[in-house]
């Protein structure tokens, strides 16, 4: 986490301050955190992309894969500045072309995140972002897709990570990076 | 207006991105022959560009808000929104923005659909820019000027990486607001395959 083991980064209080919790939304007993009251401040946001920028314009990835939709807001611009090229992760449907799709489990039922199989290819180092990570779902099929493909998953990134829900466990073993934890 | 029209002849820039476009035939249905932004997403500088050109346009407007249509415009949007300094603003299909939203529905081909924006998003008169990836219709972008006017905003100009050429002739204007596009559709190149 952003803020472990070292001097907590000044930005992060700023981001997490900025981030609005809704209770029941969008139903009974959820707390939801609502990332849009982040965008609204300009610094905060900026903010928020350089964390993500400082930490892996070194790194050497190749691709940074955005989840829709939340992670499309924040995907490209880090992609965009670290010379990366963005790949989004998509619901059902809505990419043309050749694809392949990933199963993952709802509360009740399952969805499909599909990706282009020509978009990524097995000498890649990708990086996933999402706004954030709760039982880990949706993470855990986004790197299956880049997996299958032969790209190599170097980090996932979120905003906000729910500890309690333990998704960190679900990214075998693949290292996790947040900047701000909701318990 | 296209770019080409509006001090951006002979950029080299509109044809890498226009290069970078990808269509794909009979997608959704047959018949469209959909252009397909994500191979230039794959493209990083041609993805640049695109951002490059739309801030060197917007960045002494005044804008303070440039509000994106889910979920292309959330691709492009954001990193124009980062390089004015102004806010972004989703505007988002039904049931997925919390707190008190307003929402306008608008025609499909058999249907319709709706967008929604967070009200409290928008000051009173602030001067706002909408991006999607493409125009063809034009109908979600005029639900999209609805919202941000009904919420207080001032909507200065929408914009799009493509759009069709009827917004070529004559005032190219969208509910009476300017509209700007890069490129035209590209066309499908069946010797490519």
């Amino acid at each position: 986490m952003a803020d472990e083991n070292e001097v907590k980064d000044p930005r992060i209080d700023g981001i997490k301050t900025k981030i609005r919790v809704v209770p029941d939304f969008p139903k009974k007993g959820i707390m939801f955190q609502d990332i849009t009251t982040l965008l609204l401040d300009p610094k905060a946001f900026k903010d928020t992309i350089d964390l993500f920028v400082e930490r892996y314009r070194d790194m050497n990835i190749s691709v940074v894969a955005g989840i829709e939709a939340r992670g499309f807001i924040f995907g490209p611009s880090i992609a965009l500045a670290i010379g990366a090229k963005f790949v989004p992760l998509r619901k059902p449907k809505k990419l043309p072309g050749e694809i392949i799709f990933e199963e993952y489990e709802l509360e009740y039922g399952s969805d499909r995140l599909e990706m282009h199989v020509e978009a990524v290819d097995s000498g890649d180092r990708a990086l996933v972002v999402d706004d954030l990570i709760a039982t880990g779902g949706t993470l855990s099929a986004a790197m299956n897709l880049l997996r299958r493909v032969g790209a190599e998953v170097v980090e996932c990134a979120c905003v906000i990570e729910l500890p309690e829900l333990k998704g960190r466990e679900r990214l075998e073993g693949k290292p996790l990076y947040v900047l701000v934890e909701y318990r | 207006m296209f770019a080409v029209e509006n001090g951006l002849q002979g950029d080299p820039r509109l044809k890498v991105i226009s290069d970078a476009i990808r269509v794909i035939p009979h997608f959704p249905k047959t018949g469209i022959m959909f252009q397909d932004i994500t191979t230039l997403l794959l493209d990083p500088v041609a993805f640049k560009h695109v951002i490059d050109i739309f801030v060197d346009r917007y960045k002494h407007m005044h804008i303070s808000l440039v509000a994106g249509v889910e979920a292309r415009g959330f691709i492009f949007g954001p990193p124009i929104a980062l390089a004015i300094g102004a806010k972004f603003v989703p505007l988002r299909k039904p049931g997925k923005l919390p707190g008190r939203v307003i929402s306008e529905e608008y025609e499909l081909e058999y249907g319709s659909d709706r967008l929604e924006i967070s009200v409290e998003a928008v000051k009173y008169d602030e001067r706002a820019l909408i991006i999607d990836d493409l125009v063809a219709t034009g109908g979600t972008l005029s639900a999209s000027i609805n919202l941000l006017e009904r919420a207080g905003a001032e909507v200065v100009e929408c914009a799009c990486v493509v759009g069709v050429p009827k917004f070529k002739e004559g005032q190219c204007k969208l509910k009476g607001k300017p509209l700007y596009v890069l490129v035209e559709p590209s066309q499908f190149d069946e010797l490519a395959l």
